[in-house]
């Protein structure tokens, strides 16, 4: 046994270095982006500093094989540690930061946790003059409702939400809005959001009503008209749709413009369309209150906007993005999709989701779950309960009746 | 009947092995999906092996599910013998203290330990993390190395004092070889739970400090890269090397020892 203990412990030791020897934190031996003014980064040079990046996972070029690894290209660059952690929704962000255990420098919040924080006193305002590079974030993702004066935020993706659909399942006829995902025709061959802030979005704008609303009445109205969709829905999903979609699995479902053009790469018989109206989600780079290097932090962020660095960026995670020389960096045939770029017009006209008052999201939550309670899903999870108890009285019928033949022989 | 109990302990081996199946055949798949199998490729384990941050939560994962299982291991060893020592009531009164936490939920645990962490204004980082892993490994190793010393003959400990050692000789070269498969099942155990650990990781790491396991959920919105099915199919296959070396090492092992006995009974 002590042989077995220490020859486990060895593979381990073995293990740990080599995964160091990889070089956790590699020593690069250059940069390869070209910046603007390099100067500029030298600042920090061997003081030693450390930041904090609290980003989405898989939201940064990572990718030091093919193109680009941006953080240890910046860590290359500017002599600073980036420390690069990861979440997976707002929600998470919110926690952590609120719980006050740990301090970030560089977070990435969406749209209406941006406006949420804001409200809260969470976020520092930048200063601009250490963000040059600001100047080539498009107008279109400024100015945007949950930062109206661009104060706090500096846009890092965007998207829209639109309806994805198999061409061999859709009549291309049926693609005049939202509608369809209330169209009988796709009945159980259609997904939906499974969280209610996105689902009572759509179903406002189904209505005609605005998503952002406070009206109890409109949002009832709403909730009626999820409660009538919701035989046709074969699922309520996140992301397992990318496995639906690509295996042809469902016809029709809602979700966001960058993820839909990944999809379509897989399985060339999925395309994408976007309603009039809808919305668009804008994920921004922001400083919050506790942050320990607000100067290296902003330096993080401007290196971000670097052209080159965001067009890798953008080309890496497939959203699209706000940063006008990425845009030219990027292939044309890309930048022309009109999936992953659609016309300025409508891109200006849209808003975002904001984050409701407490009551209202509370009222919106708990129709939700009556929804969600009601209706046929739970007669399948029945059945198989009863066929797993008539199975299990069976099997232990068999095993008595083994037992008490062995019994027997015995005498 | 004999074919019902085959299909019967078929279906249980294809739960258990199927997902794992899926996972490492997708690992060689050239597309994103994990549906739709495309091409054959060995692209991602080459990605895998310049991904920084999957290899850096990797190796902060081995160094706390390490530290944390060997302190465990020390703790967890004493307080078993002390616990063994303890009169009847005294001993039940601890046993479901150690229980307890083995029963709670892991979130509970994990958002418990870092209210508890921000109280005492500790920062949270590597530390905290690790004394949150050896909460919960302690009564793990408690649980194994137990039943070890309820098996010890007293008398053996006994015997080794009357003839000469001292105590701590005594424990060393007496009671710890009879108590080490317990400790060192303890020890893996530990170790498995520091790597499956999700829940308390989350809430007590901080930005130096993730895990695999936090890193693996936080890629659900942008969906899970294939270079972690290419890092699970190599973990996998390494623990699986690991216990068909320990098993044929065992099996070595008992077919000397019953020609041995075999020897023996005919001389």
């Amino acid at each position: 046994m002590k042989k077995i203990f220490t020859l486990c412990l060895a593979i381990i030791m073995v293990a740990i270095s080599s995964v160091s020897a990889f070089g956790y934190y590699s020593e690069a031996e250059g940069y390869s982006t070209e910046v603007e003014d390099y100067d500029y980064y030298q600042k920090f040079q061997g003081q030693g500093i450390e930041i904090d990046v609290y980003n989405w996972g898989e939201y940064v070029a990572n990718d030091s094989v093919n193109f680009l690894d941006v953080n240890e290209d910046f860590e290359a660059l500017t002599g600073i540690k980036v420390n690069y952690t990861l979440f997976s929704s707002n929600e998470e962000l919110y926690t952590k930061l609120r719980s006050g255990g740990t301090n970030y420098d560089v977070i990435v919040p969406s749209d209406y946790m941006i406006g949420k924080m804001i409200n809260e006193g969470m976020l520092q305002k930048l200063d601009f003059e250490n963000i040059p590079n600001y100047k080539y974030i498009d107008q279109k993702y400024k100015n945007e409702n949950f930062d109206p004066n661009n104060e706090y935020s500096v846009p890092m993706y965007w998207g829209v939400v639109g309806i994805i659909y198999n061409t061999t399942m859709v009549d291309e006829e049926d693609l005049t809005g939202w509608n369809i995902l209330w169209n009988e025709k796709y009945a159980d061959n259609m997904l939906m959001f499974s969280n209610s802030r996105d689902a009572f979005a759509l179903s406002l704008l189904d209505l005609g009503y605005d998503f952002n609303t406070t009206d109890q009445m409109e949002i009832e109205e709403a909730a009626g008209h999820l409660r009538a969709q919701k035989p046709l829905v074969q699922a309520y999903v996140m992301d397992e749709i990318y496995d639906k979609m690509e295996g042809g699995e469902a016809a029709v479902a809602p979700y966001y413009n960058g993820d839909a053009v990944l999809m379509m790469d897989v399985n060339e018989d999925l395309d994408f369309f976007i309603p009039e109206n809808t919305s668009i989600f804008i994920d921004s780079m922001c400083i919050p209150t506790g942050a320990k290097n607000k100067e290296a932090a902003e330096m993080y962020i401007n290196y971000m906007c670097e052209s080159t660095v965001a067009a890798a960026n953008s080309y890496y995670v497939g959203y699209s993005t706000p940063h006008m020389g990425a845009m030219e960096l990027l292939d044309e045939e890309l930048v022309e999709n009109e999936i992953a770029y659609p016309d300025d017009e409508l891109i200006g006209s849209l808003d975002a989701l904001l984050t409701l008052p407490a009551e209202t999201s509370a009222f919106t939550d708990k129709l939700w779950t009556d929804i969600m309670a009601q209706g046929s899903s739970s007669v399948v999870f029945q059945t198989i309960f009863l066929i797993a108890v008539v199975l299990i009285y069976f099997v232990f019928k068999i095993i008595d009746k083994h037992i008490k033949k062995r019994r027997m022989s015995y005498y | 009947m004999k074919f019902l109990s085959k299909f019967y302990v078929g279906i249980i081996y294809a739960f258990l092995y199927l997902p794992i199946a899926v996972l490492i055949v997708f690992s060689f798949n050239d597309a994103k999906s994990r549906t739709v199998f495309t091409d054959f490729t060995f692209k991602w384990y080459e990605k895998l092996f310049t991904n920084d941050i999957i290899l850096g939560a990797f190796a902060n994962t081995l160094f706390v599910a390490l530290v944390a299982g060997i302190c465990a291991v020390v703790l967890g060893t004493f307080a078993a013998i002390g616990i063994n020592a303890m009169n009847q009531k005294l001993q039940g009164l601890l046993l479901n203290i150690t229980y307890l936490p083995m029963i709670n939920p892991d979130i509970i645990t994990g958002v418990s330990l870092m209210l508890l962490f921000v109280f005492i204004r500790m920062e949270l980082g590597f530390t905290s993390l690790i004394l949150a892993h050896i909460t919960f490994n302690v009564p793990i190793v408690i649980f194994n190395v137990l039943p070890k010393l309820r098996q010890l003959d007293r008398n053996i400990y006994n015997a080794a004092l009357d003839l000469g050692c001292n105590p701590t000789q005594a424990f060393r070269k007496v009671v710890l070889p009879e108590i080490m498969p317990g400790i060192a099942a303890g020890f893996l155990l530990s170790i498995t739970y520091s790597f499956d650990d999700f829940a308390v990781s989350f809430f007590t790491s901080a930005a130096d400090s993730q895990t695999l396991s936090v890193v693996i959920y936080s890629m659900v919105r942008m969906k899970v890269s294939p270079e972690i099915n290419a890092l699970s199919t190599i973990m996998f296959v390494v623990v699986l090397f690991i216990l068909l070396l320990v098993n044929i090492n065992g099996a070595r092992k008992d077919r000397k020892s019953s020609k041995l006995n075999i020897a023996k009974g005919e001389g």
